[in-house]
């Protein structure tokens, strides 16, 4: 494992972030409403929330698949939340790559293994001649667990598992910094996602590759994650190491999140409720909240009543042993 | 429903010795490879196995939905039912035409979520319409009645503004929502039988549990059977009575849900088990089953399984195993159950877990064996 200089800069910034769609006239989906987090390099950031809370919207924004309504992304120095000039413009398609959900979706299905792989360095003009490209392209395929042959295939003639190592590849050729990974394994088959992973960890071994791990499956995204972000209908309720987030939640949303992963202790399994958690019965107002820290590394979204509230709570269930998640 | 007691006149599918191919460019897929399962009133059983192994093709088959490209070979599907005269009835479905199977039986007896929900629902009607219509047509209920049951299945299922949606069509509704009206149609008809496949992987972990927990509740108020395929194995613990593994076309290995996962005996069934982290996993890695699953367009001798099991037998590449009778409801297909193989023990990172799994719930899992 690679070490993390958290007194570094960080790889990214991002700083109350906003990002609105317009439906009509009268409405306005407040998809991201003000988020910031930071990722260092050559970690993993986990994202997780439900369906529809925004984590998606964050990670397309970020790549500038869309305009940010408001708000600061520094990416490695590189201010890219505005207009981008043609060299930021030239430094972000280099080094920050989206792996998608649905790999079929993302690879043309008319062109070779080796052309889509090799299209992220032709864009980029980062090889010397014909020879160069097919090296590359060969290697990063190599790298990804696929071979030789693989590369004159069409998407089609592969399994899920191989396509997704595909768009990897695809990703990864460019050598970037920071990769997005938006449920890059939620549709892979339990065995192949371990291997995706695993793929993806020696890869971060190897090469320092950051991520920003966007994922319902929590269990996975505690195994991948070194820090996690908790989003809730547009904003970050609560960050933390993934030590932090799994022994010490202390927003209810977290809690109810934690308590809603199934295990696979049957016995156990049976018996388990989940805990609920009703923000508007609670009385709870996003907008009004500010990020209260608990450690360094550790903060939630709350106001002063809430956060004492919440923390009092955390504090009498760890006594009372009850954190089992 | 008293803990894996099955009572034989309980019994609501019945599936023996089926056998499905598929006529491709390439040759002859066998998809299916003498499935034999059954489903009793108001139990869960989960379907767990690798991708393309059969799963969607089995469930699908019973609900009379086959390719044009695809052939029952062989096989029976029995299903039993109160027909419309109070009788206890039993069909073949395999016997019947799709649309006499969807006439009689769709959305009143037997009700499917598929994997995409897209596929299920009609994108020029309002979700209230595909909702109420089938409630109208087999419940008879009037237009009033219908709305009201419609909205409050809206609500169980976790859609808020129910009556706001309830005038959408399905692409104004995120995938997670969609997903949700599906099961809410599929639950609107007081179905017998509930057939989910990955009905949650859309969906995220508080309305999965949500979901879930409301199914569970529908089938102890009515004995819903349900079959569930999914590769969440926490969903499976959580969920399932019974759970079925299957690996290229068969089924492997077969239980109750405590014998399969505190005791899993197929080396399938281990790699599928050993894969997925549990909130526990410390190591750095994760155990992968290496290779790929085999091509079905090809004669498949011996165990499928060979080429990727590290414990394979001389003998499992060249006869197939027949279903060993473990004991207790257990049964598995591979030659590491005939008495006369030799003792190999499930990986060590298994071991550990299985050994922390048991110690956690404090039970002895071969004693309940002994006592079944
Ligand atoms: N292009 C768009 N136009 C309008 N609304 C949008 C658009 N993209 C997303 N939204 C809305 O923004 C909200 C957040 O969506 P997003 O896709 O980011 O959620 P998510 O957290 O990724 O959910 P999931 O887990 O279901 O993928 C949703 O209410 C969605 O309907
Ligand atoms: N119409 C078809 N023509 C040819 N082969 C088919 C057809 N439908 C299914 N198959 C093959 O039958 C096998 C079983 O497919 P099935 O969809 O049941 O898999 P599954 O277990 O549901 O997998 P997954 O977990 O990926 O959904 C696969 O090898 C698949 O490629
Ligand atoms: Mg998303
Ligand atoms: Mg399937």
């Amino acid at each position: 494992m690679t070490e993390i200089n958290y007194n570094a800069e960080p790889l990214l910034h991002v700083e109350n972030l906003k990002q609105h769609f317009r439906i009509n006239r009268k409405f306005t989906t407040k998809a991201v409403d003000g988020i910031s987090f930071d990722i260092w390099a050559g970690e993993t950031y986990g994202l997780v929330g439900e369906s529809g809370s925004g984590k998606s919207t964050t990670g397309r924004a970020l790549i500038r698949l869309y305009n940010p309504t408001s708000g600061k992304i520094i990416f490695d120095g590189h201010d890219i939340s505005g207009n981008l000039s043609s060299a930021d413009e030239k430094f972000l398609r280099q080094n920050m790559q989206m792996i998608f959900q649905d790999p079929m979706a993302c690879l043309n299905p008319r062109k070779k293994v080796s052309e889509i792989i090799a299209q992220g360095l032709e864009i980029n003009h980062l090889y010397k001649d014909k020879e160069d490209l097919e090296q590359k392209v060969l290697a990063i395929i190599d790298k990804v667990g696929l071979s030789k042959e693989h590369a004159t295939r069409y998407p089609a003639q592969f399994s899920g598992g191989q396509r997704q190592r595909i768009g990897i590849a695809r990703a990864l050729v460019t050598n970037p910094k920071l990769v997005i990974a938006d449920e890059a394994i939620s549709a892979l088959d339990v065995s192949i996602q371990a291997q995706v992973v695993n793929l993806m960890k020696d890869l971060q071994d190897e090469l320092g590759t950051t991520y920003l791990f966007i994922a319902h499956d929590l269990s996975m995204v505690k195994y991948i994650s070194d820090r996690i972000g908790v989003m809730h209908l547009g904003y970050i309720v609560e960050t933390g190491t993934t030590d932090e987030i799994f022994t010490n939640p202390i927003h209810p949303y977290t809690i109810s999140l934690l308590s809603a992963i199934p295990h696979p202790n049957p016995v156990l399994e049976k018996k388990r409720v989940s805990i609920t958690y009703d923000k508007a019965a609670e009385g709870v107002d996003y907008s009004k909240g500010v990020n209260h820290a608990i450690t360094k590394t550790h903060s939630v979204l709350a106001t002063d009543e809430e956060f004492e509230k919440w923390t009092r709570k955390a504090e009498m269930a760890h006594e009372a042993g009850k954190l089992n998640y | 429903m008293e803990k894996f007691k099955r009572n034989k006149e309980d019994r609501v599918l019945s599936i023996r010795d089926l056998n499905i191919s598929f006529e491709t460019a390439g040759g002859v897929v066998k998809a299916i490879r003498g499935v034999r399962m059954d489903l009793f009133k108001g139990e869960t059983i989960a379907i767990v196995g690798e991708s393309g192994s059969g799963k969607s093709v089995t469930v699908k088959t019973i609900m009379g939905i086959m390719a044009a490209n695809g052939k029952i070979e062989s096989g029976t599907i029995n299903y039993t039912f109160t027909n419309e005269k109070g009788e206890r009835e039993t069909v073949d479905m395999t016997k019947l035409s799709q649309k006499e199977i969807r006439y009689r039986f769709n959305g009143k007896h037997i009700a499917m979520v598929f994997q995409d929900p897209m596929t299920s629902l009609d994108p020029t009607m309002t979700i209230g319409k595909q909702i109420t219509e089938g409630m109208m047509l087999h419940l008879h209920l009037t237009r009033e009645e219908a709305n009201q049951r419609a909205i409050k299945l809206l609500t169980d299922v976790g859609i808020e503004n129910p009556e706001k949606r309830f005038k959408q069509y399905p692409h104004q509704l995120s995938g997670g929502m969609r997903q949700r009206v599906v099961i809410a149609i599929a639950l609107a008809c007081d179905p017998d039988i509930l057939i989910c496949d990955e009905p949650t992987t859309a969906l995220d972990v508080t309305i999965q549990a949500k979901i879930l927990e409301l199914i569970k509740k529908i089938q102890q108020e009515k004995e819903l059977s349900v079959i569930y395929i999914t590769h969440d194995l926490g969903v499976v613990a959580k969920v399932a009575d019974y759970v079925d593994v299957m690996y290229a076309g068969r089924i492997i290995e077969k239980g109750n849900i405590n014998e399969v996962f505190y005791d899993p005996r197929h080396p399938y069934t281990w790699g599928l088990l050993a894969s997925m982290p549990d909130t526990d996993t410390n190591s750095k890695r994760l155990f992968a089953i290496p290779g790929t699953p085999p091509n079905l367009l090809e004669e498949i001798v011996g165990d499928a399984f060979a080429p990727r099991n590290p414990f394979a037998l001389a003998i499992d590449y060249k006869a197939e195993p027949p279903m060993f009778n473990v004991g207790g409801q257990h049964r598995v297909a591979s030659w590491l159950c005939d008495p006369r193989a030799p003792k190999i023990d499930p990986p060590e990172q298994l071991q550990e877990r299985l050994i922390r799994m048991r110690a956690e719930t404090g039970m002895s899992v071969v004693n309940e064996k002994e006592g079944a």
